[in-house]
């Protein structure tokens, strides 16, 4: 038996280390089998660099043709499961062919890398960062290492940040002018805003306001389109009259939103919609969905 | 199987509070481990028991209680940082994510509470946002409780004067209109439950807001409390808000709770310095509210507070409090239009009742208010509703019942007008109601003015009004009242002779309209004022020697002899006749002859023609020799005219024993026992004579009608006259001639045909007992008795 383990374990194993693995703040992140890991955080423009070491097995000695190590931006899309689509791909060869007797360790450093797209993990579509080492071996099969870091790219509050203003209705029926004070908001933003009710015929019971993200993947007659509702935030509860005006004030922190996501690569979006929503007495719904910005402020800004 | 609507409430409220408890209980769990992000969990759920549409306000109370209790706890916990290490704004922030809204906002309130008390922001920033964030909960039972919440967590935070969250002189306004918007939209959201759910549960829904009220109601009682709240800012901002409010509402429930809720929790002087605004809201409010009763407490209040202090006075006269409170009332009667009468007469009684006791002296206020009554009546037909009636007279009723005496409500010329619109039963009722407030206070009418001003009022006593019918009149009640009105008639009085004329000139121009049932009633008492006066001018006969005096008593006895004819039409020739002899007799007071013998003649003739009853006659004919015996003015020409005719008509009567009894009465008319009386011993004697005769041609008829000998008792009565003259020195009167009487009486007595009756009897004994008792006394009268045997 032990001989069978010996023939399945890799010949090496190899470790990852960040340079300011220490400091760096850790992130959540899910794995495809569901567990949730700390992962260190990056943003576009950083120096990436670390250590690998490589050890051999039981002081065996491990032939290879090379070590190299790559960092890696792909887009994993579930329909097409096992199909990665890397858009960024950078290569370090660390080592030449060779032998290695003992724990032998490498520096990298990839330098100001451009990662213009944030991590993100959705129903449809994964796109991650990740660091890939490979000991290449003629027989045996090369022996491969992952890390996995996060990627976040903070902007600048917008420049331009107009609110949403509308008025919507049935004829005769129902008439209400809405109001919500911006139309980019960071994660951690709140919504303010208003219901102004300028006609009311219909025996309202409540009104809500979701937030909705609207995940579309592959293009053309491929196109996967995937909703999800991630709040549903009772604004008023009863029957307005004609006259009345409902605030709005609705924090975003406590839900699990990403920056929008605008044709990444051609690949997806992300996007995500306000849906006001009333419910007359006999369960009839009346809504009204106008797309909101989501950005991510940078936090000690 | 089908549960009735009251069983299903009372399970859904014993489920309700089931939940209640259950979530209250891991919230105690997580308090009690400090963990707030579980103890907001579950009193977010404990709190969406609230979210309930099943129960009735009633029974969604019982809940709010339960839960309330609970937050009171909670709050604790928000209050001490160092149990949850979260500042407080964060929490602010935090009870904010929430989904549903009714728990979020009474977290929400609940932190606010705590936020405010930690001043880490002002007051008024954090009562802002509450009291804006509340609008969320449009449904109106579970909107009132949350906002009833809201201003019960707030009540003791706002930045009042003197409060610690006051920070600058700014503040207090903040707390007012932090108040009022609180206040605002709790009225409306209790107004639009009349609008919701089927029409057939009307009733039930307007019980149910009923219910209710009070938590609206409780903000303007906090207003009221806020000590900032000044008379300068109440009447600026506090007062035309509500107003507005109440006005705009246009709902019939809540304008009459909330304006009387103004009215009773705001300071008495405030509403008088705020009057014209208060007031000027009433018109404005819905036609269907009862302003009556709200305007009538604000006048009680008002009257109240009058007569609190001395002090306050001034200020009623500087704000013209009436001509307000009057131009007020005139307004709303005219807004609106089916207002039923008797609602704008209770509003005048109030409006009454308030001039009466703050001005007392303001006769041209009531005056005014019941010109304006007259006014409303008159646009209406003649009044037909009881209840208004009843207003009326309470209208009527109390200036009398103020002053206690009539002369000032004779000076209100519109208060006769008003009595024109009642009905005659009331009319009738309230001129009772006026003289009894005469006579109760003995208030004397002392000139022809007033007295015509007063007949005015009671004509509803004084003559038939048109229409009137006859046959319902009741007998008694009828009685009654000609006797209050003869009554009055002695109240009205004047010292002055020629006043006192007038007087009775007015009186009897109003009581010859009465016809005839009541002239009965009438007449007398106006002959007696009348000749009260003529005994007065007798007294004063010298004082006023001299001066053209027109209150004669010839004049006088003129207008009598006018008046006692009336009563020959009514007819009633008995009462006429007595009056004709209290005439004469007041006539020979004064010396006049001539007038007398009028008078006279006048009894004589009624005695002739119009007094065929042999009765009456008896009466009369006593009557006439009665006051004749008494007159000294005749000469002797005419008093032998008279007393002729006197004894000729005794003589005349139908029965024996009045005929013998008029007769030996006439005796009198011949010896009047005066120092210069007439004293004609001679006739005395005949009369006598004569009425002996008659006695017994009395008994011999009974003896030959009956068979058995009439009473003896006439012989005695003649026995007795026989003594009395006898001892007034009638020499034609002997002791032979008393004691043949006597004998014959004896005689009579054992006579066996003799019915004896035992009174008879005794009366002849104490006769004859007398005749003994004087002889035994001696002197002289003994001595004339001396001859007498018995």
């Amino acid at each position: 038996m032990n001989y069978l383990i010996g023939a399945f374990k890799p010949a090496c194993n190899i470790s990852i280390t960040f340079a300011d693995g220490k400091n760096r703040k850790q992130v959540p992140l899910k794995k495809e089998n569901g567990q949730t890991i700390m992962v260190p955080l990056f943003q576009s423009q950083e120096n990436i660099s670390g250590k690998i070491s490589i050890e051999p097995v039981l002081g065996k000695k491990v032939e290879h043709n090379g070590v190299k190590i790559e960092l890696l931006g792909q887009i994993e899309m579930y329909f097409d499961r096992g199909n990665f689509y890397d858009f960024t791909s950078l290569v370090r060869e660390l080592d030449v062919p060779g032998e290695i007797y003992e724990r032998k360790t490498y520096p990298f450093e990839f330098s100001t890398v451009e990662m213009p797209y944030e991590t993100y993990n959705g129903v449809n579509v994964r796109l991650r960062y990740v660091l890939k080492v490979t000991v290449s071996r003629g027989y045996g099969g090369s022996v491969v290492e992952y890390q996995d870091f996060v990627v976040r790219n903070y902007t600048p509050p917008p420049s331009i940040n107009n609110s949403i203003k509308m008025e919507v209705g049935i004829e005769d029926c129902l008439h209400i002018e809405f109001e919500y004070n911006k139309s980019k908001y960071h994660l951690k933003d709140v919504i303010i805003g208003k219901i102004y009710f300028l006609l009311v015929r219909i025996k309202i019971k409540n009104m809500d306001l979701e937030i909705r993200r609207r995940e579309s993947t592959g293009s053309g007659a491929n196109t996967h389109v995937e909703t999800e509702t991630l709040a549903k935030f009772e604004l008023m509860d009863g029957a307005p009259v004609r006259g009345e005006s409902i605030p709005i004030r609705l924090f975003l922190s406590p839900y699990e939103l990403t920056p929008t996501h605008r044709n990444i690569n051609n690949k997806f979006s992300v996007k995500y919609y306000l849906n006001l929503v009333l419910v007359d007495e006999e369960d009839r719904r009346y809504f009204k969905q106008q797309e909101i910005t989501i950005y991510r402020l940078q936090e000690n800004s | 199987m089908m549960l009735s609507g009251d069983e299903d409430e009372e399970k859904w409220l014993a489920e309700g509070i089931a939940g209640v408890q259950h979530n209250a209980f891991y919230m105690h769990r997580a308090l009690d481990s400090n963990n707030l992000r579980e103890a907001l969990k579950y009193s977010a759920q404990m709190l969406s028991e609230l979210r309930t549409s099943k129960l009735s306000p009633h029974k969604y109370y019982e809940l709010y209680m339960r839960a309330f209790d609970e937050l009171r706890k909670l709050e604790m916990f928000f209050k001490d940082e160092s149990r949850h290490g979260v500042s407080i704004i964060d929490l602010y922030e935090l009870v904010q994510h929430a989904g549903n809204i009714l728990p979020r906002l009474y977290l929400l309130c609940t932190v606010g509470s705590v936020y405010i008390k930690s001043k880490e922001a002002p007051a008024k920033e954090v009562l802002k946002d509450l009291v804006e964030m509340c609008r969320g909960v449009q449904h109106p039972i579970r909107g009132l409780f949350l906002r009833s919440y809201l201003a019960q967590v707030s009540r003791d935070k706002l930045p009042d004067i003197g409060s610690e969250y006051e920070r600058d002189a700014e503040t207090v306004m903040d707390a007012v209109e932090f108040v009022l918007q609180n206040f605002t939209e709790m009225n409306k959201l209790w107004v639009r439950m009349q609008h919701q759910g089927p029409g057939r549960v009307r009733e039930k829904r307007e019980k149910e807001r009923n219910e209710l009220r009070d938590l609206v109601g409780k903000n303007l009682h906090v207003l009221s409390q806020i000590e900032g709240v000044d008379l300068e800012m109440y009447k600026e901002n506090v007062l035309p808000r509500v107003l507005e409010q109440v006005v705009n509402c246009k709902d019939e429930l809540a304008q009459y709770y909330l304006m009387d809720c103004i009215i009773q929790v705001f300071p008495d002087e405030y509403h008088l310095q705020t009057l014209e605004t208060l007031l000027g809201a009433c018109p404005q409010l819905q036609p269907t509210v009862d302003i009556k009763t709200v305007l009538s407490r604000l006048m009680d209040r008002l009257s109240n507070y009058a007569v609190s202090s001395a002090d306050v006075l001034p200020e009623f006269l500087q704000v013209e409090a009436f001509a307000k409170l009057s131009n007020a009332i005139g307004k709303v009667i005219d807004a609106q239009v089916d207002m039923p009468i008797v609602g704008a007469i209770s509003l005048y009684v109030s409006l009454l009742t308030f001039t009466l006791r703050v001005h007392p002296d303001r006769l041209d206020y009531v005056d005014q208010v019941l010109g304006a009554c007259v006014k409303k009546l008159s646009s209406a037909p003649k009044l037909e509703d009881s209840r208004a009636t009843k207003q009326v007279v309470a209208l009527l009723s109390a200036p009398l019942d103020k002053y206690n005496d009539i002369l000032t409500a004779l000076t209100l010329s519109n208060y006769p007008r008003v009595m024109d619109h009642l009905d005659d039963g009331t009319n009738k009722v309230m001129a009772m109601v006026i003289i009894q407030s005469i006579m109760k206070n003995s208030t004397c009418i002392s000139t022809a003015e007033k007295v015509e001003v007063l007949f005015e009022l009671i004509k509803g006593l004084i003559k038939d009004l048109d229409g009137a019918a006859q046959d319902e009149l009741d007998e008694e009640d009828f009685k009654e009242e000609q006797n209050s009105v003869a009554r009055l008639i002695h109240m009205l009085y004047n010292d002055d002779s020629e006043e006192m004329l007038k007087i009775i000139c007015t009186v009897r121009k109003h009581i010859m309209t009465g016809g005839p049932k009541r002239l009965l009633f009438t007449v007398p008492p106006l002959v007696f004022s009348a000749l009260r006066l003529v005994r007065q001018l007798q007294n004063q006969d010298g004082d006023v020697a001299g001066e053209e005096e027109p209150a004669t008593p010839k004049k006088i006895f003129q207008l009598l002899n006018q008046t006692i004819e009336t009563l020959l039409y009514v007819p009633s020739p008995e009462m006429a006749l007595r009056l004709y002899l209290q005439c004469a007799e007041a006539a020979n007071d004064c010396d006049l002859e001539p007038v007398a013998y009028e008078f006279f003649t006048q009894a004589f003739m009624l005695y002739e023609e119009e007094i065929a009853d042999s009765k009456a006659q008896v009466t009369a004919i006593h009557l006439i020799i009665g006051t004749l015996q008494r007159i000294s003015v005749f000469g002797i020409e005419n008093r032998d005219t008279l007393t002729h005719k006197a004894t000729g008509y005794s003589a005349r009567l139908l029965k024996k024993p009045d005929q013998c009894r008029a007769v030996y009465a006439c005796s009198h008319l011949f010896w009047v026992d005066d120092q210069d009386g007439i004293k004609d011993g001679e006739r005395v004697l005949l009369c006598l004579k004569r009425a002996l005769r008659i006695a017994n041609a009395a008994q011999q008829m009974a003896n030959v009608a009956r068979g058995s000998s009439g009473p003896v008792v006439l012989f005695v009565e003649i026995l007795n006259k026989y003594l009395y003259f006898f001892e007034k020195g009638n020499t034609q009167i002997t002791a032979s001639a008393i004691q043949s009487l006597i004998e014959l009486i004896t005689s009579e007595m054992q006579s066996e045909s003799t019915t004896l009756d035992p009174a008879d009897n005794a009366f002849f004994a104490s006769t004859k007992r007398y005749i003994e008792f004087q002889k035994k006394k001696g002197g002289a009268m003994g001595e004339k008795y001396d001859p007498i045997n018995v």
